[in-house]
């Protein structure tokens, strides 16, 4: 990674430096995200804790683990993985994103290898993980099932998915789209399509379809008065996240 | 790449330490301690070689250190060791007056017994406190003491902040932290401005020794010129806090023992017996000095670094230690998330669950300060109706005392008594 750097232009590296300034910006263009963010990992390390036997309150609990991170942007998600000692894939569809968040790592003093790839690519050269991270990313695929279960042919067995996505209904129209594009501006318009939105049951039996087992759902839900997201054990009518398992060898 | 390395820590090892903390007085070495606790590598920076700052001899200086303060002790495994040697305050009592008459006729009283934590808090002597936190910091694994140095520069960078030391050498971590008193160099170093009032008053303070127990009452006097607050520790001795306007304060200061012993005496009253000074005889002005915020990048700031208030009522170190708590666990639930703990998003969460606190407490002293220094009569009767009125309401009693414990407001888990 260091040595394919040092062949780039410094222009460019001043142009990814910029981006990834952005993409770590709380209050910039990727502010919903950020605002989302440690809800989202609350939700991943102590899944991952529980599935895997680790403390968290130990150093570098995620030791050992191979976690890839689909969709990972600037990596948001990747880099509080590497920091928690896993060793992170981070792939993106998007080409542009692989140097910015590669020169982000770098700045954090981060070992991550970050990809220009799909998820069906990559679970065709058959590398195994012991966690996919899929967060919001099924809501904009064409074909989620075949992308489900390449998602699940990346796992080992008894390998653990985690998947967040966006419910469909009147409130999510209202919420994510008028909401966050529209009245709030957190994202451009047309960032997400309502019609491809897919709910709580819908997402459970296409994980079922693509040989996954669902093993807990939960909400993520906005609190305007406190002006955070928290966790729900029942309130998944917008956002909301999915544990599920591939079938272990025995 | 696709062989990353087989053993790796989770903190970037070309830093010298995840956290530089600048102060090693009280609040450097417990944040320290609360950051080493969460699996942190902190470094502990200060001016002052570390033999100066433990005096082996009684020096007449001591802290109220609340209930939810001494939690956050205890869960830093420090108070074990310090309870012995320390006071508690079973009973508060308020009064007006005026010196050379007695108390007015309502007063204010406040008994632990009325809330179910216990005493509302401890007093513990400097002598014992400084040196018990800097044995702690020199003997932790996580924590590299850089006694005697100066800081001359800090720098922040994409990742990281660099500090640069009198000797040249520099010091790269992700977060810093200013722990160095209302003076802040590491404040000033990073902009920030502070805005605050001086009081036109100083506070004398002093131990002395009485022939009569005192029963673990602390007391406070609300006199036109400032208030004076006598507050108990182990033996027949109490430590005060006598607040007087500044000419006045530097006229009795000047004065010889046995002098400034018969300024105090028509004060204190003869309630305790007769009294003699115990210890070194200390000056402190008093002014409101307080950052425009608490953060900047890479950056956060802690106790008086950031909001150096009134000393009335004892808040000053409680204050302190609350910030602490927060910041600890802040941090510590950042660093399990995977979190930067440097980050922009990270800090800000510091600033909003304190600054509002530190505010609210910096006005409510500067008001009582402003409300009791005062002969006025109008004023006078107002106050005395008001303690009537507290003396009489159990529940808002129950408030006060709540609040003198420091059991109010949104606590962080080590001032819970629970494990960060």
């Amino acid at each position: 990674m260091q040595a394919s750097q040092s062949t780039v232009d410094p222009a460019e590296i001043a142009k990814f430096e910029a981006m990834a300034a952005e993409w770590w910006d709380p209050t910039g263009k990727f502010k919903p995200l950020h605002m989302l963010n440690p809800c989202r990992l609350d939700y991943i390390t102590a899944q991952i804790a529980a599935e895997f036997d680790r403390d968290l309150r130990e150093p570098a609990p995620f030791q050992g683990l191979r976690i890839l991170d689909i969709g990972c942007g600037g990596g948001l998600l990747s880099e509080p993985m590497a920091r928690l000692g896993a060793d992170v894939v981070g792939a993106d569809a998007a080409a542009g994103n692989i140097p910015v968040a590669r020169i982000h790592a770098e700045q954090s003093g981060l070992t991550i290898d970050y990809r220009h790839t799909t998820a069906e690519a990559l679970a065709d050269s058959g590398e195994p993980f012991d966690v996919v991270l899929n967060m919001e990313v099924v809501e904009h695929v064409a074909a989620p099932l075949d992308y489900l279960t390449a998602c699940r042919r990346l796992l080992k067995p008894g390998g653990l998915h985690l998947c967040s996505t966006i419910n469909r209904n009147p409130k999510s129209f209202l919420v994510a789209i008028i909401g966050a594009e529209h009245v709030m501006r957190w994202l451009p318009k047309g960032t997400h399509e309502w019609a491809k939105f897919i709910t709580p049951s819908e997402l459970e039996t296409l994980l079922e379809q693509a040989g996954l087992d669902v093993v807990d759902k939960k909400g993520f839900v906005f609190n305007p008065v406190a002006w955070s997201w928290r966790l729900s054990d029942r309130d998944l009518s917008v956002n909301y996240v999915t544990a599920s398992l591939a079938p272990s060898a025995t | 790449m696709d062989n990353p390395p087989a053993t790796r820590i989770f903190t970037d090892m070309t830093l010298d330490s995840d956290i530089l903390i600048v102060g090693g007085g009280l609040n450097g070495p417990v944040l320290a301690l609360a950051c080493a606790q969460a699996g942190l590598r902190v470094t502990v920076i200060d001016a002052q070689p570390a033999d100066r700052f433990s005096s082996a001899d009684f020096d007449g200086r001591s802290y109220a250190l609340a209930l939810t303060s001494v939690r956050l002790l205890t869960g830093l495994g420090l108070w074990q060791g310090l309870a012995p040697q320390a006071q508690p305050m079973l009973d508060i009592k308020v009064t007006d007056g005026r010196a050379g008459e007695g108390p007015s006729p309502f007063f204010m009283h406040f008994d632990h017994a009325e809330i179910e934590e216990g005493p509302m808090g401890f007093m513990i002597e400097d002598r014992h406190l400084r040196p018990a936190l800097i044995h702690a910091v020199q003997t932790h694994p996580q924590i590299t003491c850089r006694f005697g140095e100066t800081v001359v520069a800090q720098d922040t960078a994409a990742g990281h902040t660099t500090l640069t030391l009198g000797n040249q050498s520099q010091l790269k971590a992700r977060l810093l932290v200013g722990c160095d008193g209302r003076g802040s160099g590491t404040a000033a170093r990073a902009g920030l401005r502070r805005s605050g009032w001086d009081y036109g008053q100083t506070a004398l303070v002093c131990a002395i020794g009485h022939e009569k127990p005192h029963n673990g009452v602390a007391h406070q006097f609300f006199m036109p010129p400032g208030p004076l607050a006598i507050l108990p520790l182990p033996g027949n001795r109490c430590s005060i806090v006598w607040s007087e306007s500044t000419a006045t304060a530097a006229a009795i200061n000047a004065l010889p023992d046995a002098q400034y012993l018969d300024a105090l005496r028509p004060r204190f009253g003869d309630f305790l017996g007769d009294i003699t000074l115990q210890g070194r005889r200390f000056t402190y002005p008093l002014s409101l000095s307080m950052t425009q915020a608490l953060i900047a990048p890479r950056l956060a700031l802690v106790g008086d670094a950031a909001h150096g208030m009134h000393p009335i009522a004892g808040q000053g170190l409680n204050a302190g230690l609350r910030d602490i708590a927060a910041l600890a666990q802040v941090i510590a639930d950042a660093t399990r998330r995977g979190e930067d703990i440097g980050a922009p998003d990270v800090l800000s969460r510091y600033q909003t669950w304190r600054r509002f606190d530190n505010a609210a407490l910096a006005l409510a002293t500067d008001t009582f300060n402003r409300l009791f220094s005062n002969d006025n009569s109008l004023l006078r009767a107002a106050r005395d109706i008001g303690m009537g009125l507290v003396a009489h309401l159990p529940p808002l009693r129950r408030g006060f005392i709540r609040e003198a414990a420091g059991l109010n407001g949104d606590l962080p888990r080590l001032m819970k008594g629970q494990p960060l």
